[in-house]
């Protein structure tokens, strides 16, 4: 709660939260907003205009653009979440397991960190998806492969600065099971460390499954994605460039969102900002020793 | 009560693949008695919270035990309600996201009447209740180190374990909370392991000190012998004292 309250203080982020929100839920409920079938073919209203009826006009096979935007949310933004949030949960555990048991756990996870690490993703989810042929669950699967070991590596660096703290010393002491002090002690305090990564490259991961979908190698048609709306637009591209606007804007309005809400996270779960009283006074400190140093200059 | 038998202990030097050891503890042996305050006097890098650690049953000795009771301290179950211990660290000792009572309760967890507990263990330590919902922030460094000992003697444990517990707090507060330490002692009849550099504080509490050195121990005398001791070393801290 207090974290929104921050975030609400913060109106770039506030209104970047709501897109997302509004975004996720409009992608969940789409045959019920969307206001066409986004595969129905209609030949007669090829490439026409925005009107009352087609909101965004339509494409190249007369489909409701509008409603295979609105379709387009579930594998450019939902599957992507959804891949991200696994990811996410393996880099998790593995990040704790070794973040907080040292030794040589830590020692051997991580060099199976290095390893997938050492690898292009970008060739790596191609080989993959030469493995296991084209399709958009194959991208998913690449991506999870890919992904986790950096999470791992980044959540076990959080959790390795606070499992040196004295309170978690005191835990161990009076002989809590370690299960119990990452639950308690631990989880909580990386949360905003994992939050912010997981945002931060939320807006990477929608461009990336938007680039393979633009090659070909993403999802099949006649399902609508965002990055293979763009592909059916680049065909037409020099006559009619404003079919490129909508799924274009889409993914830069979305990925902006994303990576501005990151941002604002970083502040917003900052633990010393959420529990000091209010950053004015951080400020005033600040101008005051600068205030000094200019008061030193004028003096010498 | 509390054995430490010829333990032994390296950290590791340099980098990852460097097989240079450092010997921190060097075939270290005491017992601490029940109801007795043993005091361990050395200069910072002498290794004592290394020793602390060891005690404390949270980290392995390379060689040797430490006992309780006879029973291995690593031991999780024999360390629950029995062993606990105050940091030199009052910031980092309770979770920022807790509140006094919270930190209080974790290791009460599964007791009866906790809520009464909390409201008499804040008495104990010279606490108002109302400080229950303050979180570690709002506290200055004497009202924090008393909840932290608050939170060590709520299981009632028979050793609890000061690691330069009063070090970091201003002298008039440090004596307080000595006078604290000494009164919840007769009424708890716990053992205190004090942890400490500060020479005159150990004489102010402690039954028997044991002076440390480079991760050995040097002499272990009675409190009221403390004039006449053997060791150089001993001698030469309790000197530069009498010359301050
Ligand atoms: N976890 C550790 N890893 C490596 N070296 C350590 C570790 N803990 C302590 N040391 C080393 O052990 C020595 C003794 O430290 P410490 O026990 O904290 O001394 P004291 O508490 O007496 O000041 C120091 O030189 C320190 O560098
Ligand atoms: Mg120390």
């Amino acid at each position: 709660m207090k974290i929104l309250r921050n975030l609400s203080k913060d109106r770039l982020a506030a209104a970047s939260f709501i897109l997302i929100v509004v975004t996720i839920v409009a992608g969940i409920l789409a045959p019920y907003i969307a206001p066409h079938d986004p595969n129905e073919v209609n030949m007669r209203l090829r490439f026409a205009a925005p009107s009352w009826e087609y909101l965004l006009g339509n494409d190249h096979l007369g489909r409701c653009i509008l409603s295979r935007l609105i379709y387009g949310i579930r594998p450019s933004v939902l599957w992507v979440l959804g891949a991200l949030f696994i990811s996410v949960l393996i880099g998790a555990i593995a990040g704790f397991i070794a973040g907080y048991f040292r030794g040589k756990v830590d020692f051997f996870m991580m060099r199976i960190c290095d390893i997938m690490l050492s690898f292009p993703g970008y060739v790596m989810t191609l080989a993959v998806v030469g493995i296991l042929g084209i399709g958009l669950k194959n991208i998913l699967i690449a991506f999870i492969l890919m992904k986790w070991a950096w999470f791992a590596r980044v959540i076990r660096t959080a959790v390795m600065q606070y499992v040196e703290l004295d309170y978690v010393k005191f835990s161990k002491v009076t002989g809590m099971s370690d299960i119990q002090i990452i639950w308690k002690h631990i989880v909580p305090v990386t949360l905003s460390d994992i939050a912010v990564v997981s945002s931060g490259s939320m807006g990477s991961m929608i461009l990336q499954i938007s680039g393979f979908s633009f090659l070909g190698l993403g999802i099949q048609a006649p399902n609508a994605e965002w990055g293979m709306m763009l592909n059916e637009a680049r065909q037409v591209m020099f006559s009619r460039p404003e079919l490129m606007l909508a799924p274009g804007l889409a993914i830069i309005i979305v990925v902006s969102a994303f990576n501005f809400l990151s941002d604002a996270l970083q502040v917003a779960l900052d633990p010393k900002l959420i529990r000091s009283t209010n950053k004015f006074q951080k400020q005033e400190v600040e101008t005051e020793i600068r205030g000094g140093k200019i008061h030193e200059y004028t003096r010498s | 009560m509390l054995k430490v038998d010829c333990v032994e202990k390296s950290y590791k030097k340099g980098g990852l693949f460097s097989r240079e050891k450092q010997k921190i503890l060097k075939n270290v042996s005491f017992e601490c008695r029940r109801g007795e305050c043993l005091g361990i006097i050395g200069e910072s890098g002498s290794g004592k919270s290394t020793l602390g650690r060891l005690i404390l049953g949270i980290e392995k000795p390379d060689r040797g035990t430490v006992l309780f009771e006879g029973k291995n301290i690593q031991d999780r179950k024999v360390r629950v309600g029995n062993i606990s211990a105050v940091f030199q660290d009052y910031i980092s000792s309770i979770n920022p996201f807790f509140t006094v009572e919270e930190a209080i309760m974790e290791p009460l967890k599964g007791q009866k009447e906790i809520q009464s507990k909390i409201d008499h263990l804040l008495n104990q330590v010279g606490l108002d209740p109302s400080y229950r919902k303050k979180y570690p922030h709002e506290l200055s460094g004497g009202e924090a180190q008393r909840v932290c000992i608050a939170r060590a003697i709520s299981t009632e444990p028979k050793c609890i374990l000061l690691d330069e517990a009063t070090s970091s707090l201003d002298v008039s507060v440090q004596t307080q909370v000595l006078d604290l330490l000494k009164k919840l002692k007769k009424s708890y009849n716990m053992s205190y392991i004090f942890i400490t550099h500060d020479i005159q504080a150990a004489a102010y509490i402690c039954d028997r000190v044991i002076f440390f050195r480079n991760g050995q121990i040097e002499e272990i005398v009675k409190t009221e012998h403390l004039k006449d001791v053997q060791s150089e070393y001993a001698r030469k801290l309790l000197q530069m004292i009498i010359t301050f």
